[in-house]
C-alpha cells in the first residue's frame, strides 16, 4: 500500500486495477516435476525461429543444445530435460497454429544433472564476449516481451546507453514471478547488472520496483553490494508502470521518443527475472531450461510460483495445481495484456510470466455495449495520452489511415487501459489492434 | 482428467474491467439530483412535484416510443433519459401547464436527442434543447413565476397547471419577480443567505445552490462529473461580474449573487457537464467553463433577458467538438519532450 504522505514516482494517468496479487506474493518459488512429454517450439521468442541441431531418437543430456540461433536475432534453445527426442515437427503454438518444434520425452529415473558449458568470466570477458554469451545462452525477456535481451544490449551505430534500467515493476494484477525473484535471488540479479553494465557500457543502474512490494525493494537494498553504482527506486503502484515508457518516465522525467527506442535517451531496460537468470546462467556457460511462473486465478486451486520447465504442457501445469471444474478461460501473462488461450496443449515457454485460470463466475457476464457517451474515462486513463474515444470512432468507421496519421494509432502499446475503464464496454483496444493489422496490410500490398 | 475437456472461451484482453458502466453512472446522476427535487417540493410544494413527475415521464415515454430501433432493446435501462427527465423539470417554472411540460419534453427528446441518434450522439443537452423550445414558443408562460413558500402549497396545485392546451392559462397566484429580473429590471438585489438556502422564486430546482453543490460534490468523488467545468464557470463568472462590480457597485450586482441567483448552480453543475455535449481534454473543459462563464455574465448584465444560462450552455455545447480538435493532447514521446 502507497503510503499518504509519501508520493512516489510515476508517470501521469493509467488505472488501478485491483492488484490480486496476496494469493500468491507470499508463496516461495517451488520446484515444479517434469512433464511425461515436453514441446519445445523453435520459436520462443521474436525473430528468426532457431535451428533443430539434435535428429529424433537421440539421447540428450539435461542443458544440451537442442536448436542454434539463427542470425543475430534469434536465440538457441536448450534441453530442458534429459532424455529422448521423440519428434522433430509441429507442436501447437500459442496463437492456435502448428508451429516447428520439439518433442523431448525425459527419462523418468535420470538425476537431471545440468551439463556444465563454456563459462563467461565477468573479469575477463570483452563486452561483445558477454553480448555473444547472453545470446548463447537463450535468453528473452522473461518479463512477457521474449524479444532476445543480447540485442537491445548491443546500442546501434552513433548511438550509447549511459544508464541501465532494471524493470521490477510487475504492474500486471495477479502477477508475482519478478516479485518472488527479487526477494529470493537478489545475488543472482546483482551478478546479472555486473555482466549488464559491462555489456552496455553503462555507468550506473536503477532497479524500478513498484510500491506493493516495499519487501522486496527491501531485499535488494540490503543486498546491494557496496562497489556497485546500483539503487533500487520505489514507484508507484499504477497500471501500466511495468511499460518501459513509463518506467523511465517515472524514474529520469523523460520520455523516449515516439517511434524511437529506450537507447535514443540513452537508456537500456531489461527485466530483473532476465537478469536473475543472467547471472545464474552465465557463470556456469549454461542455458536457460527453466523459468519461474506464477499460476493463479480463481479456478486454480493451488496457486503459487513455481519453477516450471520449459516446455511443460500447460494441461500437465494445470492439473499439477488442482485447477477447478468450471475453468472456463484459461489466460498467459496477466489479465490486461494476457493472451487468452483456445488450447491447453501448448507449452510453457520462455516468455511465459504466468498464467490466470478464471472460472464461469468471472466470464460468465458479458457486459451489454453502450454508445460512446464522451466521459473521458479513457482520455485520463491512456499513458501516451491518445483519444482512445475519437479512435474507437474512428476504427468503427474503418477510417484507419486517419487513426494512423492524425491520432498517432501506432503509438498505442495496447496497454488495455482504455477498455478497462470504458463504462460503455466499447472493446477500444481491440478494435485498435485490428486496426493496426489492416493498416499494416494495407500498406504492405 | 476429465475436467480438462471443457471448452474455453477465448477473447482478447484485457480480460477485467474497472466495472464502471453508463447505467450506474447515470442513474447516480439521479441520486444526486434528489435533494434538490426534494428541497424544490419543500419550496414550491405539490406543483413542483406534479412538474417534475410529469416530466420525467414524458422524457422516458418519448424515449420509449421513438428511440427504439427496430427489435433493438429499450434504452430507459442506461438511466440517460431519466437524469434528461429530472433535470428538464427542475428548469420548469413551477405552476406552468402540464401540457406544455409534456410538449417541451417530447421536443427536448425526440428533438434534442432521438434526431440526433440517440444517447451518445446529442449535440445539445436535451433538457435545455425542451426548455430553450418552451421558452421560445411560451415566452410569457415561461416568465410567470409562482411564489416561494406559499401557504397553500402543500394542499393545492395552481390553476395554471392544468389549462387547457393552447388557452391562456389563468394565474392565481403570482410572485412579483425573480431575484435575477428584480436586479435586472428594478434594481432590487436580493439577499445571498436567500439565494443559497433556495427561499425565493425561480425555476423549480434552481433554487438551493447549497444541494446542488452537494450532488455536485458526490459525483466529483464518485469520479462521474468532471469537476473542471463547474469550477471554470464559477472563476469565470465570479472573476467578471466581480470586477465589473468594483466599477459601479450600484449598477452590477455582487459576484456571490451572481453565483447564487438562477440557473448559474444547476446549470454549471448538472447541465454543462453532460459528458456527451462537453469536451474531452482537461484543458478543453476549462475552455469550455470560462466560455459559459463569460457568456452568462454578458447576458445577464448586458443582454435583453435576466437569464442566459440555458442559451450559454447551449451555445457552448456547440462549440464543445470545436474546443476538441482544437485542443489535443501533445502524445508521449512527440513535440520537445520527445526529442532525443
Amino acid at each position: 500500500m502507497a503510503s499518504l504522505l509519501h508520493r512516489y514516482p510515476t508517470f501521469r494517468h493509467g488505472v488501478h486495477p485491483p492488484e490480486s496479487k496476496l494469493d500468491t506474493c507470499n508463496e516461495k518459488i517451488k520446484q515444479f516435476p517434469f512433464a511425461p512429454v515436453l514441446i519445445i517450439p523453435l520459436a520462443q521468442h521474436i525473430g528468426a525461429p532457431a535451428v533443430a541441431v539434435v535428429r529424433e531418437g537421440q539421447e540428450v543430456a539435461r542443458g544440451q543444445l537442442l536448436a542454434r540461433a539463427d542470425g543475430f536475432v534469434s536465440v538457441p534453445q536448450h534441453a530442458p530435460a534429459s532424455g529422448v527426442v521423440r519428434r522433430i515437427g509441429l507442436v501447437p503454438g500459442i496463437a492456435g497454429r502448428m508451429i516447428p518444434g520439439i518433442y523431448l520425452e525425459p527419462h523418468p529415473g535420470s538425476s537431471q544433472e545440468v551439463a556444465e558449458g563454456d563459462p563467461c568470466d565477468l573479469k575477463s570477458s570483452s563486452p561483445d564476449e558477454i553480448i555473444a554469451a547472453i545470446q548463447g545462452a537463450g535468453i528473452v525477456g522473461l518479463g512477457g516481451a521474449a524479444f532476445p535481451t543480447h540485442v537491445k544490449l548491443k546500442p546501434p551505430e552513433g548511438k550509447s546507453a549511459d544508464t541501465l534500467i532494471l524493470n521490477g515493476v510487475e504492474c500486471e494484477p495477479y502477477l508475482t514471478t519478478d516479485h518472488r525473484v527479487m526477494l529470493e535471488q537478489s545475488t543472482d540479479i546483482y551478478m546479472g547488472i555486473r555482466y549488464l553494465l559491462k555489456a552496455t557500457g553503462t555507468e550506473r543502474a536503477i532497479i524500478g520496483v513498484e510500491a506493493n512490494k516495499l519487501d522486496a525493494a527491501a531485499a535488494l537494498r540490503a543486498a546491494t553490494p557496496d562497489d556497485m553504482p546500483v539503487t533500487t527506486e520505489v514507484v508507484d503502484v499504477k497500471y501500466p508502470q511495468g511499460a518501459e515508457k513509463m518506467l523511465i518516465t517515472a524514474l529520469l522525467g523523460k520520455e523516449v521518443p515516439s517511434g524511437g527506442l529506450p537507447v535514443d535517451i540513452g537508456v537500456v531496460t531489461v527485466n530483473v527475472a532476465t537478469a536473475a537468470e543472467i547471472g545464474r546462467l552465465l557463470p556456469h556457460g549454461r542455458g536457460i531450461q527453466e523459468r519461474v511462473v506464477t499460476i493463479t486465478g480463481p479456478a486454480i486451486g493451488r496457486k503459487g510460483n513455481y519453477r516450471i520447465p520449459i516446455g511443460t504442457p500447460l494441461r500437465f501445469a494445470l492439473e499439477e495445481v488442482d485447477v477447478s471444474d468450471d475453468v472456463s478461460r484459461v489466460f498467459l501473462g496477466g489479465p490486461m495484456m494476457g493472451q487468452a488461450l483456445s488450447s491447453l496443449d501448448i507449452p510453457i515457454t520462455k516468455g511465459t510470466s504466468g498464467f490466470v485460470a478464471f472460472s464461469n463466475a468471472e466470464t460468465s457476464m458479458r457486459e451489454r455495449e453502450y454508445p460512446c457517451i464522451r466521459c473521458a474515462y479513457c482520455v485520463d486513463a491512456c499513458p501516451i495520452y491518445l483519444n482512445p474515444s475519437q479512435l474507437g470512432l474512428l476504427a468503427m468507421t474503418g477510417e484507419y489511415e486517419r487513426m494512423v496519421d492524425d491520432y498517432h494509432l501506432m503509438d498505442c502499446f495496447e496497454c488495455g487501459a482504455c477498455s478497462y475503464v470504458c463504462p460503455s464496454h466499447i472493446p477500444l483496444v481491440q478494435r485498435f489492434r485490428l486496426a493496426k493489422a489492416i493498416y499494416r496490410e494495407r500498406q504492405s500490398a | 482428467m476429465a475436467t480438462l475437456r471443457k471448452t474455453l472461451e477465448i477473447d482478447t484482453s484485457p480480460h477485467i474491467s474497472s466495472g464502471a458502466s453508463v447505467d450506474s453512472i447515470m442513474r447516480n446522476v439521479v441520486f444526486a439530483l434528489l435533494p434538490v427535487c426534494i428541497s424544490a417540493v419543500y419550496v414550491f410544494g405539490l406543483t413542483a412535484l406534479v412538474t417534475l413527475v410529469v416530466a420525467t415521464l414524458t422524457c422516458l415515454l418519448t424515449e420509449q416510443l421513438l428511440g427504439r430501433r427496430r427489435g433493438a432493446p429499450s434504452t430507459l435501462g442506461d438511466w440517460s433519459v431519466a437524469v434528461t427527465g429530472v433535470l428538464y423539470g427542475l428548469t420548469l417554472p413551477p405552476g406552468l401547464p402540464l401540457w406544455m411540460v409534456v410538449l417541451g419534453g417530447v421536443a427536448g427528446v425526440g428533438v434534442g436527442k432521438v434526431l440526433f441518434g440517440g444517447l451518445g450522439y446529442n449535440a445539445f443537452n436535451p433538457a435545455l434543447v425542451g426548455r430553450a423550445f418552451l421558452a421560445a414558443a411560451f415566452p410569457v408562460s415561461m416568465t410567470t413565476w409562482y411564489p416561494a413558500l406559499g401557504s397553500q402549497r402543500f394542499v393545492e396545485i395552481p390553476s395554471s397547471m392544468l389549462a387547457l392546451p393552447f388557452a391562456t392559462p389563468v394565474y392565481d397566484a403570482i410572485s412579483g419577480a425573480t431575484p435575477l429580473a428584480a436586479m435586472k429590471f428594478d434594481g432590487d438585489v436580493a439577499a445571498t443567505a436567500d439565494l443559497v438556502m433556495g427561499l425565493t422564486s425561480g425555476s423549480t430546482g434552481e433554487t438551493s445552490g447549497l444541494l446542488i453543490l452537494l450532488g455536485g460534490a458526490y459525483l466529483v468523488l464518485r469520479k462521474m462529473m468532471n469537476w473542471r467545468i463547474p469550477i471554470a464557470i464559477f472563476a469565470a463568472v465570479y472573476a467578471l461580474s466581480g470586477v465589473m462590480h468594483l466599477v459601479d457597485p450600484g449598477v452590477y450586482p455582487s459576484p456571490m449573487f451572481m453565483l447564487f441567483a438562477g440557473g448559474l448552480m444547476l446549470g454549471a453543475v448538472f447541465m454543462a457537464t453532460d459528458m456527451v455535449a462537453s469536451p474531452m481534454t482537461s484543458l478543453g473543459c476549462v475552455l469550455y467553463g470560462v466560455l459559459i462563464g463569460t457568456l452568462v455574465v454578458v447576458i445577464r448584465l448586458w443582454g435583453g433577458m435576466p437569464e442566459g444560462v440555458m442559451y450559454a450552455i447551449l451555445l457552448a455545447n456547440a462549440v464543445s467538438p470545436h474546443i476538441d480538435n482544437l485542443v489535443r493532447p501533445r502524445v508521449y514521446g512527440t513535440g520537445e519532450r520527445g526529442a532525443s
